[in-house]
């Protein structure tokens, strides 16, 4: 892309891709060129698992107001939580991942 | 000029997916379109944008045929697995882009299958437009046997090094002595990347070195003017863009 400004991190979770949920290892996080969205740049986040192939994604492209108030939100949703004592950091118990992009 | 058709003219096109030898000798597949007949054609290279190798490049592939040339547009993405060109073009978006390196080499590769061909003529262009329009400049800095350069909008030809990675090692614009065909760059005067500065540097590169150049830059048109399917479409600036590219094609490569 014409930025190249990409970052990853390995996550734990699940994603869903058409009718089917499947784990997610990785985010990739870009800003960068959306496929969709009518900007030049805009904040992309990509919740795939490369072991299953490039299908396995789960993707969202949002303007740069949209993804910080979105980290806020994330944030703010996190600290209440917290102060609730309700925040569990355990894993996600692994089970046979499916593949969207043969169901 | 040649994409001055007439209604009573014979034409006729084939394209198809072909497989061809790039980087390292690995097989990759191309999309190829021609003219039917026995040319000589002049041949063309046409470097998929970053978003992936999709659509408008296949229907770009088909242009430039409609208009004379023998065109290959290589996947460089192949080695990225398979999929939708938007998961694909993701996949490489997440990594960086794709090594400068490879991509030379699958451009090199594009450029002997061209040459091998018994209907294509001794002439070939490059043409690119976003990470294509700067590999196309990169590829008439690095590469041998290019007859004529198409940069559209080539993001990071200037870059920082804080912006240097392994992918993308050196600067293009470091290169530019080394280019060895005339160019043609098109340009929004609104583009975030390349900036109208950055474009500047790059102009300014190549009158330093004597190179054969001409740039149009363009004022209400930012980033990929040319894509129809996206926002930054611009008519006006789009249609004289393409009347500017075959304009230059037939000057350097008929």
């Amino acid at each position: 892309m014409c930025t190249m400004i990409a970052q990853q991190v390995k996550i734990t979770g699940r994603g869903k891709s058409g009718p089917e949920w499947f784990d997610v290892r990785e985010a990739n996080v870009s800003y960068d060129h959306p496929y969709d969205l009518p900007l030049e740049h805009a904040l992309n986040i990509d919740f795939v698992n490369e072991a299953m192939g490039p299908g396995a994604r789960v993707a969202v492209e949002l303007s740069v107001d949209a993804a910080r108030q979105l980290v806020q939100t994330i944030q703010a949703v996190l600290a209440e939580a917290d102060q609730r004592g309700v925040l569990e950091d355990c894993p996600v118990i692994a089970v046979p991942a499916r593949d969207p992009t043969t169901a | 000029m040649a994409h001055a058709y007439q209604t009573d003219q014979y034409e006729g096109m084939i394209a198809e997916t072909v497989t061809m030898r790039g980087h390292n000798g690995d097989s990759i597949n191309a999309y190829v379109a021609r003219p039917l007949g026995s040319g000589p054609f002049p041949g063309m290279v046409v470097i998929h944008h970053a978003p992936g190798w999709d659509e408008w490049y296949r229907e770009c592939t088909r242009k430039f045929a409609h208009h004379g040339f023998v065109a290959i547009s290589p996947n460089l993405y192949f080695r990225d697995g398979h999929g939708t060109p938007e998961d694909v073009g993701a996949k490489v978006r997440a990594a960086g882009g794709a090594p400068d390196a490879r991509v030379l080499g699958d451009l090199d590769g594009a450029n002997a299958w061209l040459r091998s061909l018994p209907y294509v003529s001794r002439k070939i262009g490059i043409f690119g437009t976003c990470s294509g329009g700067r590999q196309a400049f990169l590829a008439g800095c690095r590469l041998k046997g290019l007859d004529a350069v198409i940069e559209c909008w080539g993001g990071r030809v200037v870059m920082s090094k804080e912006e240097l990675t392994p992918n993308q090692p050196v600067a293009p614009i470091e290169y530019t002595k080394d280019l060895s065909a005339p160019m043609l760059g098109l340009f929004g005067n609104e583009d975030k990347s390349p900036t109208p500065e950055q474009v500047n540097q790059h102009e300014a590169e190549l009158k330093k070195h004597g190179k054969q150049y001409e740039f149009h830059r363009y004022d209400g048109a930012g980033h990929g003017f040319f894509y129809y399917d996206r926002a930054a479409y611009r008519q006006d600036q789009a249609v004289d863009g393409w009347k500017k590219l075959f304009a230059f094609t037939d000057r350097t490569l008929r």
